[in-house]
């Protein structure tokens, strides 16, 4: 018993979309300060993996665990139920989510969206929130785009208020779904380097996404989904320089070229 | 012609009452109705089939019926059960009704075109169903409905013309009332039409104004 334990801890994690079972039994720990990468081909689950730790997707069996409590789920002689509304949201902001498509609040300047959950879920006054947020936004490059609104940035500019909004919470992990994959190829490099950045400073991160050289030299580990299941996991070095299983050896193969 | 002025001058105070009376139901059915739509909107978009069933029928049900229908309605049914309302508040009621249907249907068409990420971004930094709508969800919609619903504060002044039929003073009935006296039909017809005219087009341009000043992001 002397291992702490982990900050998250997937298990037997299963979902089905109807008929059709999309994770088939997932495990997966993250302790504090890793970077985790998930690869694998489309429709391998692994966003949904990461939506379930949001807890944007429900579940039909299994547990997770984030820094020792139980999330989603509460059970009740045996059976179990899902949470209200306002164990969710307190749940949802122990975690920070940056999407494929941004979703920043188009309403809003970019310090308006990374202060809105400072203000309405941390209650924080306004001057304190917005101190963090200039912060944030100095810290992914953007502090003369404060007060710019989403329509005046460019995509890249876009995904890095998404970063300050999502770090700016104080998460204790950042999901990061695909973060790079609605990029022009020219915008990508600046907001891998932001992601690249955050690692470096010891957030914990888990990471799906596209970009295998990325996923090389951010991650501590990386974990090859296949048909809903983690077919192979190890350290970066490992997955990608000595693929045990030859369908990582073949998924590695296609994706290089 | 120098008669019609003659006449407008000594008929003015009641026509101006009139207009009041105009503009005052109809601000009051597009800020009540506006409220009851704020409501129906919601549920409409959000609330699960049950509870959104009333509403649905409540929103059919309202936009189905012909305004003067209402409006009959609205003054002979609660007299029946016993409420007396005057013609003035069933007139509102039945406005307000109508308005809330119509506000209810087109904050859910806005509601709904809003992409789900962003429901998803503003529930991932931990914002509460209340929180989400009050600051993600319902400025967006508001924006997007805008147009639509000056569109409805317009319909609510040319529909506060049916009034007159159930006795409430407004601008058409008090210009009916002037004609009574000095039988210059055509020349006070065109005269409440033409301050219809001007109330609605003047709606319009602050309506445009509004969508310039929220649309430039």
């Amino acid at each position: 018993m002397n291992k702490p334990q982990p900050l998250l801890a997937i298990r037997g994690l299963t979902k089905q979309f109807g008929a059709v079972e999309v994770l088939k039994g997932v495990d997966l720990d993250l302790d504090q300060g890793d970077v985790v990468s998930i690869i694998g081909s489309s429709g391998s689950g692994k966003t949904t993996l990461l939506r379930c730790v949001n807890l944007l997707e429900e579940y039909q069996g299994g547990d997770i665990v984030l820094d020792g409590e139980t999330i989603g789920y509460r059970s009740v002689n045996g059976r179990r139920h899902r949470l209200g509304d306002r164990a969710l949201s307190r749940q949802r902001a122990m975690t920070g989510m940056v999407f494929q498509s941004f979703n920043l609040f188009p309403h809003l300047s970019a310090a308006g969206n990374v202060m809105l959950g400072l203000r309405k879920v941390l209650k924080l006054p306004k001057a304190e929130a917005r101190a963090i947020a200039e912060t944030w936004l100095a810290r992914v490059g953007l502090a003369a785009r404060a007060d710019h609104y989403p329509s005046q940035l460019s995509g890249g500019q876009q995904q890095r208020v998404a970063i300050a909004r999502a770090l700016a919470m104080n998460p204790k992990l950042v999901l990061l779904d695909e973060v790079t994959s609605a990029l022009d190829p020219e915008l990508v490099q600046e907001v891998l380097n932001t992601v690249k950045g955050i690692a470096e400073d010891g957030a914990t991160l888990l990471i799906v996404t596209h970009e295998m050289r990325f996923a090389r030299d951010v991650s501590s580990r990386v974990v090859f989904m296949e048909q809903g299941r983690i077919h192979e996991e190890g350290p970066a070095a490992e997955i990608f320089g000595n693929p045990k299983s030859a369908r990582l050896a073949e998924f590695l193969r296609n994706t290089r070229h | 012609m120098q008669a019609f002025l003659d006449q407008l001058w000594i008929a003015r105070w009641p026509l101006w009452d009139g207009l009041l009376l105009t503009a005052g139901i109809a601000a009051a059915a597009i800020a009540f109705g506006t409220l009851l739509g704020g409501i129906v909107g919601v549920q409409l978009a959000y609330a699960p089939w049950w509870l959104r069933l009333p509403f649905r029928l409540y929103v059919d049900i309202m936009r189905g019926t012909p305004v003067l229908v209402l409006i009959l309605a609205a003054f002979y049914i609660p007299a029946v059960a016993g409420l007396s309302l005057g013609p003035t508040e069933a007139g509102t009621l039945a406005l307000t009704l109508f308005a809330g249907a119509h506000i209810g249907e087109l904050l859910r068409g806005s509601l709904q075109a809003i992409p789900p990420g962003q429901a998803e971004a503003g529930r991932s930094i931990g914002l509460t169903f209340p929180q989400l709508l009050a600051y993600v969800l319902l400025p967006q919609a508001a924006r997007s409905a805008l147009p639509p619903w000056i569109n409805t504060g317009v319909e609510l002044i040319k529909g506060s013309s049916l009034l007159s039929i159930i006795g409430v003073g407004e601008l058409l009935l008090r210009t009916q009332e002037v004609i009574g006296r000095t039988f210059m039909t055509i020349q006070f017809y065109i005269f409440a039409g033409i301050v219809y005219l001007v109330i609605n087009i003047a709606l319009d341009q602050l309506g445009k104004s509004l969508e310039r000043r929220v649309g430039q992001h």
